[in-house]
């Protein structure tokens, strides 16, 4: 080995080990998968070709083992071709320095005929040893770590090298030779060191293939996912031994395989009365506190018992570690009793008192104004019909209703006036828990910690259920509530955020969305859509108790809008002056929950395009009614009908820009008042549209039209109110059925009609026609916005 | 398993709570650390004594470990939790620069007072360190011992705002926590002092149930309001005085009674980051006067090494 010749393919092997001070558990998945892609990098740079390649991390080690590599690369001859001869001494010589050679190493070549110079370089072949002694230093000083540190004398400068942890030695072998490099002090070598406790001094390691045995012989599992299975299924047979049932964790297998070399799962027992402290309580902190797995009996219920992962095969068969970590979980468990204990003596009620003192942000107020909003607008979510008893109509994967402690639908039969009720009793206490002990020990229980509270004190389990439940969904994927009770809350409180953020000028900008605007947004249109909740956007929106200026909030509305409520336009009304501003508000926050139902629906395979395309129309403001209607256009545009017809509505719209024709539209935009935009949703002008429309429609053609154009004004009566009508009905695939009958016919008129016809009549009464076409099909959908 | 089951030393014994800090002592002043004895000023955390603070500044070598009484008046529970207490003591040692086998001589010194680590379960667990009132920050980990965290290990990488130049290792380690650990004990005030019949509780109980009584209820705002003001107003004194480290001792001062109102309750939350910022500011300027009055003497000294 070795030995072999430049250029000659060997089968060779690479071992690279770079040991350092206790990696963080979270970032070795990162470290692994930055490893190989720099050595890739480094090596596809060098033209090293390269057959599998394994990357293994311990807490104290990051392992590379290449294979298939070449003793050496291949000899390449670069060529670049130059100015011609007889080019300016200045054009060569520039051409020259470009490539590194001097002008004697040029060659004269011919091209088409006229002599090039041309610069040949030839690159020998490089033994793949040394390049890996140079790839080694590039691949440590490129280590993305998302954090990284210095250390030692060599950090009197701030150049000195960096890494994630101090780093102690590098194993660098190439067919078992040592590659020889340095990178800060650290030289490379054959040595490093087994575990921590169970192996004394350095161990020399022979090559790539001895590698991981030897560290096994001195207690190192070397492999991640081995460390992981042994974690696995070590804690399960612990369970399992002491007559339990271990509540899986992926998450704590691959923290407690990332804090260990060579794990070894113990259960040990703590005192049963913890176990009056709710599960969830118990759960969170050993998992998050001390990475304890926890066990369930055969019955269900969270058993007395946790198991923690040792480091070490410990002599007493682990008494004095299980006995140590008994310990530190009940100092934990008995400071979390102790809060439930006190908790449970106040009632929320009076928990809820103390927002008062907690602000929510400067602007909007304290937690406390924001729970009276939010009250308000889940009672008027249930009072206008928004929010009802009844199953919602499609209470789909999430509805299953795993909700220990209640029915799974508590409010049924309820009439509005007590849902409404009992939605306002759950907003007033959904916050109060923040002040509760234990949520202030342990954040992540919001919500939960409240809904123990609520039936603790017998509250309804409808409101212990909202109160519990209604931060959800918290991210995509994550249970949307279905109770009604919930669903007004959460409903609430999200809109109450998004409103009162973009009120104050809180917009999320690219990556910064301090307040979670972006998850409230995907909420809010999750919770729409899958319980089927029937509301304008922009109706709910002008309701907001946050940006309302006729209820007691008033103080907030006037910092939402500063001056602006006292310095009103000239010869406008202050009132005017604000729905104006009202409105561009609410313009932009449905912009915003559109932007972020684009994004959520395109995994469920929903064209962002057809959704612009939809709620371009304007008036649809409705989640639930614009997918539905961004459904059926999605399915009409992927049939021939819908594909020729896309391709006619473009060929309509660009003939009426090219001739600039505004046609009945246009003529009507013009009678409007002194702002047209402002008007478009004005419904008094729909009607004068419609009566224009009608009228231009009665007028009896002045010619015969050419059959084809007979066609297409026949197809259009059909189409034109079969389209409304469907479409006033919700019936949104009737409404494309109705448009597809269209296809065929603007198909044959523009293969058999000329719109520029010499006659001026003739000419005006096809693009209008053509405009009417536009307009037909724009009701059920804004085809400009469809790509393709 | 359960209650008396403790750690011996190589040599049989069970360390009581001053034996332990001996053994530390002996075991660090071999290692070449100055033995230094507690800051004579309330704080917070060892990492406030200035033999940490402004010795991690500037190119010096410094290796030194103390003892350090620390105080956090809203942890007092009046004597009544087994495990929290408004005053404790926190065994402090800093090595500058840090040297490569910090980790060894750190487990080296968990086996003097007696923890053998293939009976325990040792660990490093990631746990990176932040004082925003000291500008300071620094990467590590905390030290478990069967899941328990002994032990805060840290590479300071700033201090005061400025680039640890160089890096200096820090270690804290819980005092009563070790004690409990090696003794077997579940309660603080059962630890054995003296190993001669005095505990922990004959000590400090009493202390425990008053002190907590003045820091949460009887200490008078108005005076600690006051002395917060006077603490800045001659913390800024002592700067335009060229009298850095005195100003510390005031940035020190500051903080402390910051941490006593926090115990009254009378400050909002609003207020909070106020406070903390001026405490920030103070630390800081006087970090920064601390560089200032001996840039020039560590340049000469140390060439290539810039503020």
């Amino acid at each position: 080995m070795g030995s072999e010749l430049p250029g000659v393919v060997g089968m060779s092997d690479f071992l690279l080990e770079l040991r350092c001070e206790e990696i963080p558990a979270r970032m070795q998945a990162g470290a692994r998968a930055d490893l190989e892609k720099l050595f890739r990098a480094e090596m596809s740079a060098a033209g090293v070709t390269l057959g599998e390649v394994t990357v293994w991390s311990t807490p104290r080690r990051l392992a590379l083992i290449a294979r298939g590599l070449p003793q050496a690369t291949e000899a390449v001859s670069e060529e670049e071709k130059g100015p011609p001869e007889g080019a300016p001494d200045q054009a060569i010589d520039g051409f020259c320095r470009k490539n590194g050679v001097t002008r004697d190493q040029l060659e004269l070549r011919d091209v088409k005929g006229r002599q090039t110079w041309f610069a040949v370089r030839n690159i020998p072949g490089r033994a793949v040893k040394d390049v890996l002694a140079d790839a080694i230093p590039a691949i440590i000083r490129a280590f993305p770590w998302p954090k990284s540190m210095r250390w030692g004398a060599a950090s009197l400068s701030t150049e000195s090298l960096r890494w994630v942890r101090p780093l102690s030695g590098i194993v660098a072998l190439f067919d078992g030779d040592v590659v020889e490099c340095e990178i800060g002090g650290v030289v490379s070598g054959r040595k490093t060191k087994g575990h921590r406790f169970h192996s004394n001094g350095e161990i020399e390691i022979a090559g790539a293939d001895d590698y991981a045995q030897h560290l096994r012989v001195h207690h190192v599992i070397v492999d991640q996912s081995e460390r992981e299975d042994i974690v696995r299924k070590g804690a399960k047979h612990v369970a399992h031994e002491a007559g339990l049932v271990l509540v899986e964790d992926e998450g704590l297998v691959v923290e407690n395989a990332g804090l260990t070399e060579w794990p070894v799962p113990l259960l040990g027992r703590f005192d049963e009365a913890f176990l009056e402290v709710p599960p969830e309580v118990i759960q969170l902190t050993a998992r998050t506190n001390q990475k304890y797995f926890i066990c369930r009996t055969h019955d269900g219920k969270l058993a007395n018992a946790f198991i923690c992962t040792a480091n070490v095969v410990p002599a007493d068969g682990g008494l004095a570690i299980v006995d140590g970590n008994r310990k530190v979980l009940a100092a934990r468990l008995s400071d979390a009793r102790f809060f439930w204990q006190q908790d449970k003596k106040v009632p929320l009620e009076k928990q809820a008192e103390k927002l008062a003192r907690i602000t929510f942000h400067e602007k909007l107020g304290t937690v406390a104004d924001k729970v009276e909003r939010v009250a308000k607008l889940a009672r008027w979510l249930v009072e206008e019909g928004i929010v009802t008893s009844c199953a919602p109509a499609k209470a789909g994967a999430s509805g299953e209703g795993v909700q220990p402690g209640s029915e799974p639908l508590p409010s049924q039969g309820l009439t509005k006036e007590e849902l409404a009720d009992l939605a306002e009793q759950a907003a007033r206490l959904c916050k109060a828990d923040l002040v509760t002990e234990m949520v202030g020990e342990f954040p992540e229980l919001q919500g939960l910690m409240g809904g123990y509270y609520a039936r603790e004190e017998g509250l309804p389990d409808a409101v212990a259920d909202a109160i519990r439940d209604h931060y959800k969904p918290v991210g995509q994927g994550d249970e949307v509530p279905t109770a009604p009770v919930t669903v007004a809350v959460s409903l609430a409180d999200k809109l109450d955020t998004l409103c009162g953020f973009f009120g104050i000028e809180e917009k999320p900008t690219g990556s910064k969305d301090p307040f979670a605007l972006r998850r409230a947004c995907l909420a809010i249109s999750a919770t729409a859509v899958s319980d089927d909740l029937r509301f304008s956007l922009r109706d709910v929106i002008n309701n907001q108790p946050v940006l309302s200026s006729s209820t007691d909030s008033f103080a907030i509305f006037e910092r939402i809008y500063g001056q602006g409520l006292g310095d009103a336009v000239d010869g406008q009304s202050a009132a005017g002056a604000d729905k104006v501003k009202l409105q561009k508000l609410a313009d932009e926050i449905i912009g915003f929950i559109i932007d972020r139902l684009k994004v959520q629906q395109r995994e469920a395979g929903v064209r962002h395009d057809l959704i612009d395309a939809v709620f371009a129309l304007g008036g649809e403001d409705d989640l639930v009614r614009l997918l539905a209607r961004v459904h059926a256009l999605q399915s009409f545009i992927g049939t021939e009908d819908g594909t020729n017809l896309l391709a006619g509505y473009k060929r309509a719209a660009n003939i009426l820009k090219k001739e600039d024709w505004q046609g009945v539209e246009g003529e009507i935009a013009q009678t409007g008042e002194e702002d047209p935009l402002a008007e478009v949703d004005d419904p008094d002008l729909k009607e004068v549209v419609a009566a224009k429309m009608a009228l231009r429609r009665g007028k009896e053609l002045s010619y015969t039209p050419e059959p084809a154009e007979k066609a297409l004004i026949e197809a259009l009566d059909e189409a034109e109110p079969r389209a409304g009508a469907a479409i006033e009905a919700e019936d949104f695939e009737g409404a494309m059925a109705a448009l597809a009958t269209l296809r065929a016919p603007i198909d044959t008129f523009f293969d058999e009609v000329t719109v520029n016809d010499e006659q001026p009549e003739k000419r005006s009464s096809r693009l209008d026609l053509l405009a009417r076409f536009r307009a037909a099909v724009q009701k059920v959908a804004d085809f400009s916005k469809i790509e393709g | 398993m359960g209650p008396g089951m403790s750690s011996a030393t190589s040599s049989g014994e069970v360390l009581s709570f001053q034996d332990m800090i001996l053994a530390l002592h002996n075991y660090w002043s071999a290692q070449g650390c100055l033995i230094l004895q507690p800051y004579d000023m309330r704080m917070g955390a060892g990492t406030f004594h200035p033999a940490t603070t402004l010795r991690a500044l500037g190119p010096e070598p410094w290796n030194a470990a103390f003892v350090q009484p620390s105080r956090r008046p809203t942890d007092g529970r009046y004597g009544e939790n087994p495990n929290r207490l408004q005053h404790y003591y926190q065994y402090q040692v800093i090595l500058k620069p840090s040297p490569p086998d910090l980790q060894e001589l750190y487990l080296k010194s968990l086996e003097v007072i007696g923890i053998d680590p293939l009976k325990h379960d040792i660990r490093f667990v990631e746990d990176d360190w932040e004082s925003p009132t000291l500008g300071a920050w620094g990467l590590g980990w905390e030290v478990w011992c069967d899941g328990m965290e002994v032990t805060q290990f840290t590479y300071f990488q700033q201090m005061g705002g400025f680039d640890c130049k160089p890096v200096a290792g820090e270690l804290t380690y819980g005092l009563e926590r070790l004690a409990m650990y090696i003794q077997g004990v579940d309660n603080v005030y059962d630890l054995a002092f003296n190993g001669r019949g005095v505990t922990y509780g004959d000590v400090f109980l009493e202390n425990e149930k008053q002190m907590s009584k003045w820091n949460f209820e009887v200490a008078d705002t108005e005076a600690l309001f006051d002395l917060f003001r006077k603490a800045v107003a001659e913390c800024k004194n002592c700067l335009a005085n060229d009298v850095p480290i005195a100003a510390y001792e005031q940035a020190i001062e500051a903080s402390h009674v910051f941490n006593l109102l926090q115990a009254r309750g009378v400050i909002s939350v609003q207020e909070r980051a106020s406070y903390m910022g001026q405490v920030r500011d103070l630390a800081r300027g006087s970090c920064e006067a601390y560089m200032a009055k001996e840039t020039e003497r560590w340049e000469a000294n140390f060439p290539g090494w810039s503020a």
